[in-house]
């Protein structure tokens, strides 16, 4: 049954606060966190929470982000509920650790203003860093909407926290774009939140009185069984991630799959986007539409683990698929969000025609005409019956 | 060690504690350290013990009682890398084949 | 080939300096429409902010769930606070030809109108930074901007607003941006 109406609090909130809402309700053990811009609010609304008495957490003021992954490892190890926040520069010298806590199935839940890297030094929005951190064994989710911020926060401890998985989660929020942004979020009552989020039931947590050792040394001998098992439990995800938000849809009415599909069953041209810009991509699939143009969207939200088969299957006849998005990998054959999207469309009886565009970088505004530029060039080339590998849109050249 | 990955514990995590003392590392060995008690400062008065200190196996075993201290190896697990007899100032112990 | 991405979105362009509460401003009137049961997005534009640089704000408001997340470029509205910056832009820049200009300026509309060459929708005038100095003493022009704002577009209650605005500076804070925010709607001339 969905909560009534009367007991859910309709706030104004930044994408940070939403955020840091969500993981006040969670009811953390530990929140380890070194603050970097756009991620800062998250941990400053968060903090204030604490020295106000709001919540039990111990809050742990790290010198580094190298030092808040680690200490979120150990504060797992020892079965607590944890999270921490972070952006660009600050996630890429957690890098190590990253992978640490992937491997040792620590279920932490890292909420990231996505951010440009360096250099030069921008505090702007792109996915360099997310998609950066793609292959640690972090679950991505990548968030449109302050709401689904919040809501994508709550879900991701039951994710990560459930025995099938045990993994952590990167939940995503575009830099500035949304973690400044001030929109319509609906809170749930915090008993319900606890009733949706329960306590974390550790595996083998770290007990002096059952003493296990954690992280040791494996070697060629046992270190690609290791892998094995990372592998299979992140495989699990899509099921598991199903059912969570099935329960969490049964006390908000709201969900959002692994992506979401916007007028494609008889689109000729589907756009494939990520996070905000897939909110932008949908305007412009409504007004290309009143024009005539059968243009769809698929938006997605799970990055990590790739749906490739629901992403084939949403695809279906289409005649090409545009792509758009914030992350180059430099000197790819297809930049991160197409290398994926064409390997998934690889053994579709009729392949569509692929276009890569880039845009975006550093927090270049992307605007609906950006979208309607590469809609032009798509319906070009799929005229001349030939396109670019990748393509950058809304650079100077 | 032919266990498949659903056979061993998740992420390499040891949770038998203490485990390591059933793997005998004694089998490694290709030379045995004899100790000579002649010269040996532990004997003489119960000092020095570099040897136990340096040992990487805990397999230098000095005991006293009653104001008497005896000297013995444990050859279970001394894999016989030798750093006992190189580090002992009174050349006490030496290396001898297998 | 005219393509309007924002059906059923109000939006507004703010123009100030870092320090004169663009972005709070921008934020209240974003929470005011909330509270009047819209959707809505407040956001700076982004950047490191200093004191006295030129910053802007946008908000879109509407009936319906907002998409689009792009800055706005064609403002139904634009509200800048700061007289000096008439100086160095066209606060008329991109507004639509029925949209609304709000300005803290001692000139009357009129004059705006000659000066920008805006000859559509309508023309606001309120001198916010008199009221302030003279109610509150300080330089805080952003409340009494946004009032003539709010009064001339219509686009929430203005009592929801002075409500927004005693919610974050309850005491006596609030109360004098209450008189100012009362002043500039009697003040503003539209025209
Ligand atoms: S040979 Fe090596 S392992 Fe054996 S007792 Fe000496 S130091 Fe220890
Ligand atoms: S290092 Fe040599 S002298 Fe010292 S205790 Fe060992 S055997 Fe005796």
């Amino acid at each position: 049954m969905t909560i009534s109406k009367d007991k859910i609090k309709i706030e104004g909130l930044t994408g940070d606060s939403a955020i840091a809402h969500a993981l006040r309700q969670a009811n953390l053990d530990v929140l380890a966190a070194y603050p970097i811009t756009p991620q800062t609010i998250i941990v400053e609304d968060y903090q204030r929470f604490a020295a106000d008495g709001e919540i039990n957490a111990a809050v742990i003021p790290v010198e580094s982000e190298h030092s808040a992954m680690s200490a979120c490892v150990g504060a797992s190890a020892v079965g607590g509920r944890v999270a921490t926040a972070s952006a660009s520069a600050g996630l890429a010298l957690m890098w190590e650790i990253l992978y640490v806590a992937a491997s040792m199935r620590m279920p932490i839940v890292f909420t990231v203003a996505n951010r440009a890297l360096s250099g030069p030094i921008n505090i702007h929005n792109d996915h360099s860093d997310g998609m950066g951190m793609r292959d640690s064994g972090f679950i991505q989710l990548y968030c449109q909407s302050c709401q689904e911020a919040y809501d994508t926060t709550l879900m991701a401890f039951r994710l990560a926290e459930h025995h099938d998985i045990l993994l952590p989660v990167m939940v995503g929020i575009d830099g500035f774009i949304l973690s400044h942004n001030v929109e319509r979020v609906e809170m749930l009552p915090d008993d319900e939140v606890e009733k949706f989020v329960g306590v974390r039931a550790p595996v083998d947590p770290l007990d002096p009185n059952n003493p296990l050792t954690m992280g040791p040394l494996a070697l060629t001998d046992y270190y690609f069984e290791f892998k094995e098992q990372q592998d299979r439990a992140i495989n699990r995800v899509p099921k598991v991630y199903k059912e969570v938000e099935a329960e969490f849809e049964k006390i908000t009415g709201r969900k959002y799959g692994q992506f979401e599909t916007y007028k494609t069953e008889d689109a000729d041209i589907i756009i494939i986007a990520m996070s905000t810009m897939g909110g932008t991509a949908k305007v412009v699939a409504d007004v290309l539409r009143e024009k005539g143009e059968k243009v769809g969207v698929i938006r997605l939200k799970m990055f990590r683990p790739f749906p490739a088969e629901g992403i084939a299957k949403a695809v279906g006849n289409a005649k090409a698929v545009a792509i758009f998005e914030k992350a180059m990998s430099f000197g790819a054959a297809a930049h991160p969000l197409a290398m994926e999207v064409r390997t998934a469309l690889y053994e579709s009886k009729e392949r569509p025609m692929i276009l890569d565009f880039v845009v975006g970088l550093g927090g270049r505004d992307v605007p609906p005409t950006t979208f309607v530029e590469g809609i032009e060039k798509t319906k070009e080339y799929l005229k001349a019956g030939k396109a670019p590998k990748y393509e950058t849109l809304g650079v100077r050249k | 060690m032919s266990e498949k990955f659903n056979e061993i514990p998740m992420a390499g995590n040891i949770v038998e504690p203490g485990n390591a003392e059933k793997y005998k590392t004694g089998g490694w060995r290709a030379e045995k350290p004899i100790h000579n008690p002649e010269a040996c400062l532990w004997i003489k008065n119960g000092t020095c013990g570099r040897c136990w200190i340096f040992c990487p196996d805990m397999s230098v075993i000095l005991t006293e009682k009653n104001g008497k201290y005896s000297y013995e190896f444990n050859y279970e697990y001394c894999k016989g890398c030798g750093i006992c007899a190189a580090e002992c100032p009174t050349q006490s112990i030496h290396m001898e084949k297998e | 080939m005219s393509m309007d991405f924002a059906k059923g979105i109000t939006a507004f362009r703010w123009h100030g300096r870092g320090g004169q509460g663009v972005v709070t401003s921008n934020q209240m009137l974003g929470k005011a429409a909330l509270a009047e049961g819209n959707y809505i997005q407040a956001f700076p534009e982004f950047g490191p902010e200093r004191t006295g640089a030129p910053v802007r704000a946008f908000l879109r408001i509407s009936k319906e769930p907002i998409q689009v997340y792009a800055q706005v470029y064609i403002p139904d509205v634009v509200v800048c606070i700061d007289p000096t910056l008439l100086e160095v832009l066209n606060p008329a820049e991109g507004l639509k030809t029925e949209g609304t200009l709000v300005l803290n300026t001692e000139s009357d509309p009129k004059d705006i109108r000659d000066r920008f060459g805006f000859k559509g929708g309508k023309v606001v005038t309120v001198d916010a930074s008199t009221i302030a100095m003279e109610v509150m003493g300080r330089p805080f022009y952003n409340m009494p901007t946004m009032a003539a704002a709010v009064s001339a577009t219509g686009v929430v209650e203005i009592d929801t607003v002075i409500g927004e605005v005693l919610n974050r500076y309850p005491g006596k804070v609030g109360d004098l941006n209450k008189v100012a925010i009362e002043r500039a709607v009697k003040e503003a001339q539209i025209g």
